[in-house]
């Protein structure tokens, strides 16, 4: 993604998904361009999921932070292409993971597990593979709910979409 | 005339997803267990979501005052154009599967065709739903299998869904006069051509779930021409309160 300047990346660094707040949404690859027009900047932002209720926080956000900076900004919503869990960066994944939240693994990962065959995944807590599938949808549209056997703790996976 | 074919094909599109969004968001907190609450109310965020996309686009369209607001919720019955199968109430968790396999089969059918479309806005809204739409498939398919193959009891409980709901499934393949304008311009897909695939995917998981559908069933039409069952009204009711004591209320 190609960013105005390292300020404006800066700016847009500093704003995260408000469910996910250890995930800045440059890494989670929802930004997808960013014109400048003026003191104006034009920012296109691309859905995780239609019905994801984050999305209109995100742009607000998003306005806020420009606004600190003395800059207007202008949110635009776009479908196409459509968002994959592979826009996801890898800084996004690793600060997914420490936060308890297992990152995407393959399209594979997530059918085996929804076939109910077990240690698909690592814990995020004890890193036991000694896991299952307790729930294919979790505390929101874009994550599963799984169960360590090991710590016994329950830990979300962000499922893959692609 | 394309503009006004145009507007209608889109509620066609999300009045489908709005009604049964509406239905499963009636289970919100009254799953039969908490997985299940919770996966059904994600599917309706799901449909909720695509209906903004086809609603927003839809106000584009229409011009004026039109919000997706103001077309979600303040239309009369027979302006919404919904099949009658998605109004169809949740007698029991048999109902609400068998109601959405019924659904998400052709609705992923229907999406795998319009990715192709010529509009543009349709393909992406439908690129982005086929994702989600193959999640919910996956659900509704996997427990009609459960039930079916699971006690006698919930046996007889998906084989009475079916037997009730099964006569409302070729509504979704008989097209209406917008449907057909849509086909002829390459927008939407020729709906008659689905109903052979759909008939042999729905009669697998049948077979493998132990359920039959009746060979004599007498199919019903007119949802998606404004003719409602008695159920459309009720839910209505509630889906409108908030706009109409409220009008432009905002969240
Ligand atoms: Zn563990």
């Amino acid at each position: 993604m190609e960013v105005a300047s390292p300020e404006i990346e800066e700016i847009l660094r500093s704003v995260s998904d408000p469910e996910i707040p250890v995930l800045s949404i440059m890494d989670m690859g929802i930004v997808r361009k960013v014109e400048q027009e003026g003191e104006r900047y034009k920012i296109d932002i691309t859905p995780t999921y239609s019905g994801c209720p984050a999305m209109d926080t995100i742009g607000d956000d998003i306005k806020a932070a420009f606004k600190q900076e003395g800059l207007e900004a202008e949110i635009n919503l776009v479908l196409s292409p459509a968002w994959t869990t592979d826009w996801i960066t890898e800084r996004g994944k690793a600060a997914l993971e420490k936060y308890g939240i297992a990152a995407p693994r393959e399209k594979s990962v997530d059918k085996a597990a929804l076939l109910g065959e077990k240690n698909q995944l690592e814990c995020p807590r004890c890193g036991s593979k000694d896991t299952k599938m307790v729930s294919r949808f979790g505390s929101t549209a874009c994550k599963a709910l799984f169960q360590c056997n090991d710590c016994h703790e329950p830990f979300d996976y962000f499922k893959c979409l692609k | 005339m394309e503009q006004k074919a145009l507007y209608d094909y889109l509620l066609l599109l999300g009045d489908n997803s709005a009604i049964l969004g509406q239905r499963l968001g009636e289970l919100c907190g009254h799953g039969p267990e908490l997985e299940t609450d919770i996966a059904l109310t994600n599917v309706s965020l799901d449909l909720f979501g695509q209906v903004r996309n086809y609603f927003q686009y839809a106000a584009k369209v229409a011009g004026e005052d039109a919000t997706e607001d103001s077309i979600a919720m303040l239309r009369l019955e027979h302006e919404y154009k919904n099949s009658l199968l998605v109004e169809q109430p949740n007698r029991d968790f048999a109902y609400v599967i068998c109601r959405q396999f019924l659904f998400d089969t052709y609705h992923q059918l229907l999406l795998n065709e319009l990715v192709n479309s010529k509009n543009d806005q349709i393909a992406a809204i439908a690129k982005k739903s086929i994702k989600e739409v193959d999640y919910h498939y996956d659900i509704s398919s996997t427990w009609m299998q459960r039930l079916g193959d699971g006690t006698e009891e919930s046996n007889k409980r998906l084989q009475d869904a079916l037997d009730f709901l099964w006569r409302y499934s070729m509504e979704l393949f008989k097209p209406t006069d917008t449907e057909i304008i849509m086909a002829e311009m390459g927008v939407g897909p020729d709906l008659e051509t689905l109903r052979p695939v759909y008939l042999e995917r729905v009669k697998d998981i049948f077979l493998k779930s132990n359920v039959i559908a009746k060979e004599d069933a007498i199919f019903q039409y007119g949802g998606k021409t404004g003719t409602h069952t008695e159920y459309l009204g009720y839910i209505l009711a509630e889906f409108q309160y908030m706009q109409r004591a409220y009008p432009n209320m905002q969240w």
